[in-house]
């Protein structure tokens, strides 16, 4: 009797779970979506839109790539409407202004077109999801993390940022001093945090006093593209190179050589490639009803894994990509 | 013999090749002959379409207003800057409006009273309007306007399709059209256009009217600048850069001659028309925007060369028959 019940229950749990399982519905086929970058033609924006039109691939959808030569304001506009003409299930965006496309965006939601944007966010109520590239404390951990492994988790290390207000700069600072609390960091200290204005000759001068000032100074997080790359230059020609390791975020074009003549071993930034990827799995889960944009929902995103919606309808693609010797020839921008 | 006489003019044909830029537009994707994209479509244009009216005018007494995109500019800068600091809605339009005027007089005072080219004049006040503009604004952008005035922008004429900015557009374009082929004033433009001397000698007065030419064309870019802003919800220093090109392409389209004396505000309509279809059709096709600015460039080519061509074959033709009536008895 109770054997019986046992094995009731076990199959009355098991059809829930399939049941549970049907309910999500599977990734509709066919499905209608534009792209619809910055500008078109800029390498950063190519690689972009490139993972979009491969997860398009992967999901059966017709990816298609618009958009203007030139940034401005209102150049995605026509573009938008086009989409609302030609019927399209979802319209994904990196907006070239947050406010100006509203009204336009309304109207594209009133025709039942799904709104996802990515890289450069509108205001909420212009779309359902915003795919993030990364957020502050995943970018301040992750620069900490990679720098601790170059290291060996041993030494003094700075920091050269851009300004003493840049707020994005000074969020991810404070994450960075969060990840050295743990204790696999107790031997690694932060000794100076310089500053280079965001300027070349600034940025070279800084790094070279960092060196001068701190002997045991084993490394350097850069986190502006401006500092990383005046500060390897200084490196490349000093004694120091190789011993002093600098990592930070960058860009593969501006860093290529500095990786290639062993200056820096590795950097990071975010993966192009991976945010039109995601954005495009997030439209079309959105299309196919498996989500709907609320907090918490989550979904599948191909060989990127599984997601959950966070608040105000962002999705983070995850810690900053990490460019070295045998990954950087596959980046242009 | 009579029809080739009177061959038609080139309004006719440009009606035509309207007709035609819908019907291949229908012909090449289905979801362009809806009249939600045609709404859409003419909307985008709304600026172009005002501004091409005063620039008519202009061109026809040989003049011409390469600033106009930048006085929009200036105009939706001034408007965005005093709404943020608080100054009430219909003083802010109104000071644009100023600006605009200013603009405009200041190109004109600098063409009448210095003699300067205006072809020259316009190309430093477009830099220095933009540049001002920037000055105002810098890369900031003033975007939370009461929705009574984005609605006037972005609205449709109650019961139907049509964007309220092509209804104030093709308004004052019966206006001008009026102005120019049915008043003494008109006449005079045409006078002075085709030979500037004879006008001058005539009693007509060149400097006063050219001057009042300028200003209008600021009054009237301050106009598009309102719309424009309006229409995007966004007050910025680069709004509408580069339209100036797209105006005069449409000026120069619908047959107005650069070379002053000739043309006709049913042509300059005509054209923005054609343009902008032209180019809703090719975007809803997907084609490129690189393809798109190369066919603006060869209309831009062809909207010099065609009506010169035609005017040319008309002469000659005329030419012939006037051989003909004096050789016959």
């Amino acid at each position: 009797m109770k054997k019986r019940s046992l094995l009731l229950s076990a199959l009355a749990l098991g059809s829930l779970a399939t049941l549970a399982y049907a309910q999500t519905p599977a990734l509709k086929k066919g499905l209608k979506i534009t792209l619809l970058p910055k500008n078109i033609n800029n390498p950063y924006n190519v690689i972009q839109t490139g993972g979009g039109a491969a997860a398009g691939k992967e999901t059966g959808a017709v990816v298609k790539v618009v958009g203007p030569s030139d940034a401005g304001a209102s150049s995605q506009v026509s573009y938008i409407n086009t989409a609302i003409a030609q019927r399209q299930d979802a319209l994904i965006l990196a907006a070239n202004d947050a406010n100006a496309l509203l009204p336009y965006l309304a109207r594209a939601k009133a025709s039942g077109m799904k709104i996802v944007t990515m890289d450069s966010d509108t205001a909420v109520s212009g779309r359902t999801l915003f795919i993030n590239q990364a957020n502050s404390e995943g970018i301040g951990r992750a620069q900490v993390q990679l720098l601790g492994k170059l290291i060996g988790y041993k030494g003094d290390i700075a920091v050269l940022s851009a300004t003493p207000n840049a707020t994005n700069q000074n969020t991810w600072i404070k994450w960075m001093q969060e990840e050295l609390k743990l204790p696999k960091y107790k031997d690694m200290k932060l000794v100076k945090i310089a500053y280079g204005n965001d300027d070349d000759q600034k940025s070279f001068t800084e790094m070279q006093g960092l060196i001068q000032a701190y002997p045991n100074l084993k490394g350097v997080i850069s986190p502006t593209t401006v500092g990383i790359s005046a500060g390897a230059r200084y490196l490349s020609t000093s004694p120091s190179k190789g011993k002093v390791m600098l990592t930070g975020l960058g860009t593969p074009n501006q860093m290529r050589a500095f990786v290639k003549d062993g200056t820096v071993t590795a950097f990071q930034l975010w993966n192009p490639a991976d945010v039109g990827y995601l954005a495009t799995y997030a439209a079309a889960a959105l299309v196919s009803g498996q989500i709907s944009g609320k907090q918490g929902e989550k979904f599948k995103a191909g060989k990127l894994g599984e997601y959950t919606i966070g608040k105000n309808g962002e999705i983070i693609v995850g810690p900053p990509y990490t460019f070295d010797k045998a990954n950087i020839d596959k980046f242009d921008f | 013999m009579k029809t080739l006489r009177n061959l038609p003019g080139w309004e006719t044909t440009l009606a035509l090749l309207v007709i035609v830029a819908l019907l291949g537009g229908g012909l090449l994707s289905r979801d362009f002959l809806t009249t939600q994209n045609l709404s859409f479509l003419t909307a985008n244009f709304s600026e172009i379409l005002l501004m091409a009216l005063t620039m008519t005018l202009l061109v026809i007494v040989a003049e011409i207003d390469l600033s106009v995109a930048s006085i929009l500019g200036l105009c939706s800068a001034v408007l965005g800057v005093l709404f943020a600091a608080g100054v009430p809605m219909p003083l802010a339009i109104l000071a644009s409006f100023v600006a605009g005027g200013l603009a405009g007089l200041l190109n004109g005072l600098l063409v009448t009273r210095l003699g300067l080219p205006s072809l020259a004049v316009t190309i430093g006040t477009l830099a220095l309007y933009r540049g001002l503009a920037f000055v105002l604004l810098g890369d900031r952008a003033v975007a939370e306007f009461p929705q009574a005035y984005t609605n006037f922008g972005f609205g449709t004429v109650p019961g139907t399709l049509i964007p309220i900015p092509i209804a104030l557009g093709v308004a004052l374009a019966i206006l001008t059209a009026v102005i120019l082929h049915a008043t003494p004033f008109g006449r005079s433009l045409y006078a002075i256009g085709a030979n500037e001397v004879a006008a001058r000698f005539s009693g007509l007065r060149v400097e006063r009217t050219k001057l009042l030419l300028f200003v209008m064309s600021g009054l009237m870019s301050a106009l598009a600048g309102v719309v424009y802003t309006f229409r995007f919800a966004s007050a910025r220093g680069d709004n509408a850069a580069g339209f100036e090109l797209g105006v005069i392409a449409a000026v120069l389209l619908g047959g107005v001659s650069i070379f002053g004396g000739r043309g006709s505000v049913v042509g300059a309509v005509l054209a923005v028309f054609l343009i902008g279809l032209i180019n809703g059709a090719l975007t809803i096709v997907d084609v490129s925007n690189e393809i798109l600015t190369i066919v603006t460039g060869l209309l831009l080519i062809g909207s010099v060369l065609v009506p010169n061509l035609v005017a040319r074959v008309q002469t000659a033709r005329q030419r012939r028959t006037s051989r003909e009536a004096t050789v016959s008895p």
